[in-house]
């Protein structure tokens, strides 16, 4: 990280005026481990497929997806103050390009993705100058709006289904690029080495996307971002062009967010707006995963997602129960541990793995 | 008479959307407070007054009393006890707090009434209809609905103008901690907005509930409505806000005159469209 020295008056012991004597640090010891762990857990999960379940590798597909989500939410609102309800816009939109590039261009699905992508953040970059005329809390009803102006207008497109949805057949799947070398490599069969393929976008993913928010958290951009925050007319006293970064945040958390609603509907292989566009599933349990987990800290979405597993897996049979109660636990989080459970752990026992604040220490 | 009616239509419409958009309004004029709750509360109260006039079977009038009580005081305490821990500077903890009730409101709902349609029954009001003009008769409910939105934001603007209660209102609105030092119990004012906002809320309930029929899963449609009016009326006016709802009225009746599917989308497209050329809305309060 960069070292930024502050000249200090000549002390009583005439200290060589040369050397910095305080330091801005953001990394410590055990973020280094961590960060040695975090390759190793990324190369065990690459390698899961060769001896998982198929259930399993279905269930981390969920776990990923929605860990890539939050932590897009939670750069978001989160550290960029944008809380957006509308996030299901972007799954949405992704979702309907993908199966679009199938269907109507014939094109590769996984060539599809990053195309995917971008159209959600064509359509963000449109939609953003419209919604940020809407001031902080206004901004969240307002994505919602265009979130549902977007399913509208998704169910007109006959072709893709119009408001009941389509599938693609596993004949059109089939031919997808790499599908043949996952099969031939891991002996299954297609619907299988699909879920592989899903398994591996969804992690390459999931790990660009947390290392691209951590750099950019720890980058000055970052510090930019979470200075338009906090006061934008004192970081604009300071050079911050704060519309410009939140507007390059929002259409760049599209963008991600695009292809993940592809790579989710790669795996679903059938699609309809409810569904695509749905507030629950892309935004509410996002959110949820968020909250429970720690606001503005790239661990409480990995903690969030986790918690979030293990409820579906003893909840998810009641149905709105379930949702009663993550609601409830979500709003006493937010009542009692407002900084989430890992927020409250790691202030606990003074613990970051993936630290993005800054303080200041003496040099050594 | 066709493209008359379907104006007839839409300004009636209008009047429950602002109906819908008073309570929104009203809290976030005082406290600056986004609820995002604000359509599953409208229709905990269309189910509450439902329950009041089937499980109990009192009248409709004295269920809606009933109900008007009961969702102040539920807005008095939920603000005491829940969103006054949240508000401040940080806009995310109050958004997402209200959002999680919007959730929990929502899927209880489901729990407790299940997903079926439901209709609150008004016996020959619902289906009688008025002559205003020969050849051109209206709804008797939809014109109730318009009327008693009318007269809700003359009511408000008396209760905003005319009262102590206003007074505090106003006051707290600009300058929490001055009016503090003036006297004013900040915390009370807010609850009493709260709650006033969703005693407000059962009014739209019961309008909304006679007219149309409804199911635990179309609060956040509410919430959208009554947020567009707001928008388009432009933020701060009682009667922009009424006006904003009769715009949005008319937008849908016109778009669901052309197709059916549009009608929804007509709304939203046009709320879009003001935001695009008047993004202070059309009636906005003249305010620095």
């Amino acid at each position: 990280m960069s070292v930024e020295s502050i000249d200090m008056p000549a002390s009583r012991e005439q200290r060589t005026v040369e050397a910095p004597v305080w330091q801005v640090r953001v990394g410590t010891r055990l973020s280094r481990v961590a960060a040695v762990a975090g390759i190793v857990l990324v190369a065990v999960l690459a390698a899961l497929p060769a001896f998982a379940s198929r259930n399993l590798i279905q269930d981390l597909i969920f776990v990923l997806t929605m860990l890539t989500l939050a932590q897009l939410w939670n750069v978001l609102a989160g550290w960029g103050g944008l809380v957006s309800v509308g996030q299901q816009a972007f799954v949405g939109l992704g979702a309907y390009a993908l199966f679009a590039g199938i269907v109507m261009a014939g094109l590769d699905p996984v060539a599809a993705i990053p195309l995917a992508g971008l159209f959600a953040a064509v359509i963000a970059a449109v939609l953003g100058p419209l919604l940020f005329r809407l001031e902080g809390p206004y901004f969240a009803i307002g994505s919602w709006v265009a979130a549902e102006a977007l399913r509208l207008i998704c169910a007109q497109f006959k072709s893709l289904g119009g408001g009941t949805g389509m599938s693609i057949s596993p004949s059109e799947l089939s031919q997808m690029f790499g599908l043949k070398a996952v099969q031939a490599l891991l002996g299954l069969r297609p619907a299988a080495a699909r879920d592989v393929l899903v398994y591996w976008l969804a992690l390459l993913l999931a790990v660009l996307v947390t290392l691209g928010i951590y750099a950019f958290m720890r980058s000055r951009h970052g510090l930019a971002l979470a200075a338009s925050r906090d006061n934008a007319a004192a970081a604009r006293s300071v050079g911050v062009r704060t519309g410009r970064i939140r507007h390059v945040l929002w259409i760049a958390v599209a963008f991600a967010t695009g292809m993940v609603g592809a790579v989710v509907y790669l795996q679903k292989a059938r699609i309809s707006p409810d569904a695509a566009f749905s507030v629950t599933d892309w935004t509410a349990y996002v959110i949820f995963i968020v909250v429970i987990g720690g606001v503005r800290t790239i661990e409480g979405p990995m903690v969030g997602v986790l918690l979030l597993w293990g409820l579906v897996t003893y909840l998810a049979q009641y149905g709105s129960l379930y949702l009663v109660v993550l609601g409830t636990l979500a709003i006493l989080i937010m009542l009692f541990m407002p900084r989430g459970v890992w927020g409250a752990a790691a202030r606990r026992w003074q613990m970051q793995l993936f630290p993005t604040q800054r303080w200041l220490g003496r040099s050594r | 008479m066709s493209g008359f009616d379907t104006i007839i239509e839409g300004v009636l419409l209008g009047g429950v959307y602002a109906l819908f958009a008073l309570g929104l309004s009203l809290i976030f004029g005082i406290m600056r407070l986004v609820n995002l709750a604000h359509g599953d509360l409208i229709l905990l109260a269309a189910y509450l007054v439902l329950s009041a006039t089937t499980a109990l079977g009192l009248p409709l009038a004295a269920a809606s009393l009933l109900a008007v009580a009961v969702m102040f005081v539920l807005g008095f305490v939920l603000q005491r006890l829940v969103l006054e821990r949240v508000l401040g500077d940080d806009i995310l903890p109050p958004l997402l707090v209200t959002f999680g009730l919007s959730i929990v409101i929502q899927n209880g709902l489901l729990l407790g009434y299940g997903a079926d349609s439901r209709r609150l029954q008004a016996g020959a009001f619902e289906s009688s209809s008025v002559t205003l003009a020969p050849g051109l008769s209206v709804g008797l409910a939809p014109l109730t609905a318009l009327v008693t939105a009318i007269a809700a934001v003359t009511l408000l603007q008396l209760i905003f103008y005319r009262t102590s209660l206003g007074r505090a209102f106003r006051a707290t609105a600009d300058n929490p901690a001055i009016a503090q030092l003036m006297g004013v119990n900040e915390r009370n004012v807010y609850a009493i907005a709260v709650g006033l906002s969703l005693a407000v809320s059962v009014i739209a309930a019961v309008v909304f509930g006679i007219r149309a029929s409804f199911d635990p899963s179309i609060g956040p449609a509410r919430l959208l409505y009554a947020f567009e009016a707001v928008i388009i009326g432009g933020l701060g006016s009682l009667w922009g806000t009424l006006a904003g709802g009769i715009v949005l009225g008319l937008a849908q009746a016109i778009g669901g005159r052309i197709n059916p599917e549009w009608q929804i989308l007509a709304g939203h497209l046009t709320f879009l469209a003001v935001l695009m050329v008047r993004p202070r809305g059309l009636f906005p309060a003249r305010r620095t």
